[in-house]
């Protein structure tokens, strides 16, 4: 099971002081974040990507390979790579030379993005989101397995005997997130190829989600990557600690009246009880969590949303310390110890190898001397 | 109600009302009209259950759902029992020329497709008989935007309405006789060509489009279907 945190990047006034991060504030926040996130013993540090203010992280591979120059261990992803207005030749790239670069602590999560005016910016339309989805993301998928590539669509020109460089890391793309919350076509799309699906699972409810999951669950077993159980699932969550609950909701409270998402609406208890977010201590953050699991199965990644609504740097720094030092050890154990061995754990980079390596040496023991890809 | 010997199950009928006040003349028109509707299917052998919505009870999480797209509290089981009727009455007082922001609300967060081929009576109140053509300039279009099949006579109640009864009875009987006759001729859910219609009941619970009807990824990728319409 791996644990991390996902941010959106915004840039959000502090409702208790009434102060507004400057965006070179909020970019080194991000950056210090992402090393406290390793520091304190998370797995995977994943950002957004948004091309309009108040969001900062408009180039996410520039940011995380600055942040895996300084980190050692932690997996570098995204929240979502925007496979819609971006072109997939540059994701291909970009995506592959981090890769390299973090030496395979990569992996991205394919979105489409739901703001209608950024798709024009990008020369795009919103009303083909979804076409643009499948078609850009088979591309993506062909340039990181095939050398050389010829390739006609509808949303790009087309391409003549392309090699995207650099090849990937040993030769096994990063893993792939499709993430979604609410198109169930994406969950076939991340089926089809058996590839993760990530639900956001914040802000909305948990019965919400259920749906796309199961879905995504019964399309990976029909098309053939394993069975149901076997699918690998990454879920969001949204947390606010403190060593006593009423702490947590006295601190929390101000930021989620105010909060851009869903402030001045239903108040922090309704919120709480319809929605995964949970503020209180790390016990009743262990508990709740722990229900996800009942919820959408055993499944291989947990991301806590940990710094929007203005939080200020220094709390969001104090929440890591909370769950890397109360949450996450106990939410390891219990999750590693009910999963089954034959239900995958978290995809890293090592593991994509050596399966790889184990699909090519069943190929060679077959004798029939062509190992496929 | 017991099912008579007709053998004909029981037509849901759910009543919509944005009255603020208690009393309200906005609830005693949609009462006047249930009556009615009940009475004249009752007179045709058919069996009614009538639920009424007071949307005043729903104020705060109709606009919770505004801030954050799902319905919080029993909001989410009264769209349900409105996306699942057999028809719809529905009142609201006329503000500022038109029906009131409460009203436009919950029908503005129904999902879509909802009220496709719903019979539904449209109705209104106002404390002059000026406000009367509200109904066709403002609710008619809006239930024609929602492919509601609604009813050709809109009932009207101006303060001098409750006064002398013969004309306003007379329109609520022969809005809910119209009402009685388009459930006769197509009870909701019996129409063949309309998928995704209202009546979908896990569609409209959990907010998410249908995932009963998703296209192969094989078709999608080849482009021989289109994605669905997503917002």
């Amino acid at each position: 099971m791996q644990f991390g945190i996902f941010s959106v990047g915004d840039v959000t006034t502090d409702p208790t002081t009434g102060r507004t991060p400057s965006e070179a504030e909020r970019i080194r926040a991000m950056v210090t974040i992402a090393k406290k996130a390793e520091e304190v013993g998370l797995d995977v540090f994943a950002t957004g990507e948004h091309h309009n203010p108040p969001f900062v992280p408009s180039s996410p591979t520039t940011m995380l390979g600055y942040i895996a120059a300084q980190t050692e261990k932690i997996i570098l992803s995204t929240s979502t790579t925007l496979i819609t207005t971006n072109d997939p030749v540059k994701i291909a790239e970009d995506f592959a030379m981090l890769q390299h670069l973090a030496q395979g602590r990569v992996d991205l999560m394919m979105g489409r993005g739901n703001t209608g005016p950024v798709y024009p910016w990008f020369g795009q339309d919103i009303r083909h989101g979804v076409a643009l989805a499948i078609e850009n993301y088979h591309l993506l998928h062909r340039l990181w397995r095939e050398d050389v590539v010829d390739w006609e669509g509808q949303f790009r020109t087309p391409l003549q005997g392309f090699t995207s460089t650099p090849r990937p890391l040993d030769g096994v793309p990063p893993f792939v997130w499709h993430g979604s919350i609410r198109t169930p076509e994406i969950a076939e799309q991340a089926a089809y190829y058996g590839d993760g699906f990530f639900a956001n699972h914040i802000f909305w409810p948990t019965q919400h989600f259920q749906r796309l999951v199961n879905l995504y669950r019964t399309r990976f077993e029909h098309y053939g990557h394993g069975t149901a159980d076997q699918a690998v699932v990454g879920l969001g969550g949204q947390v606010f600690l403190a060593h006593s609950s009423q702490d947590a909701v006295r601190q929390f409270r101000p930021y989620f009246d105010n909060a851009p998402v869903y402030g001045h609406g239903p108040s922090l208890e309704e919120f709480m009880r319809e929605t995964p977010l949970t503020v209180g201590s790390p016990q009743e953050v262990i508990e709740r969590t722990l229900t996800f699991r009942e919820s959408f199965g055993d499944y291989q990644r947990q991301l806590f949303l940990a710094d929007h609504a203005g939080l200020p740097l220094k709390t969001v720094l104090e929440q890591l310390d909370l769950l890397g030092e109360h949450v996450i050890p106990v939410l390891r154990r219990e999750f590693d110890a009910l999963r089954p061995a034959h239900v995958p754990d978290g995809p890293t980079h090592e593991a994509l190898v050596a399966s790889a390596i184990g699909t090519a040496g069943a190929g060679l023991l077959d004798a029939a001397g062509s190992a496929t890809r | 109600m017991t099912a008579p010997s007709t053998g004909r199950s029981v037509t849901r009928l759910v009543v919509v009302t944005a009255g603020l006040s208690q009393p309200s003349s906005t609830r005693l028109l949609a009462d006047r009209l249930s009556s009615a509707v009940e009475s004249v299917l009752a007179e045709r052998g058919q069996p009614v259950a009538v639920e009424v919505v007071e949307l005043r009870e729903y104020a705060r999480d109709l606009t919770n759902h505004l801030l954050t797209g799902f319905p919080t509290g029993a909001l989410g089981s009264v769209i349900e029992h409105v996306a699942t009727a057999d028809a719809l009455v529905v009142v609201t007082p006329i503000f500022s020329a038109s029906y009131s922001g409460l009203f436009k609300t919950f029908f503005d967060v129904l999902p879509m497709d909802s009220l496709v081929g719903k019979p539904t009576i449209i109705a209104a109140t106002a404390g002059t008989a000026r406000h009367s053509l509200a109904l066709e300039h403002a609710l008619r279009p809006l239930f024609a935007y929602l492919r509601a099949v609604v009813v050709p006579t809109a009932v009207f109640a101006a303060a001098e309405d409750w006064a002398s009864e013969g004309a306003l009875t007379e329109r609520v009987r022969r809005a809910a006789t119209e009402l009685a006759d388009l459930l006769h001729r197509a009870p909701v859910g019996t129409t063949a060509d309309t998928p995704g219609r209202a009546g979908d009941t896990a569609e409209v619970v959990a907010g998410v489009e249908s995932v009963e009807h998703v296209a192969d990824f094989a078709d999608l990728l080849a482009g021989r279907v289109t994605p669905g319409r997503r917002s």
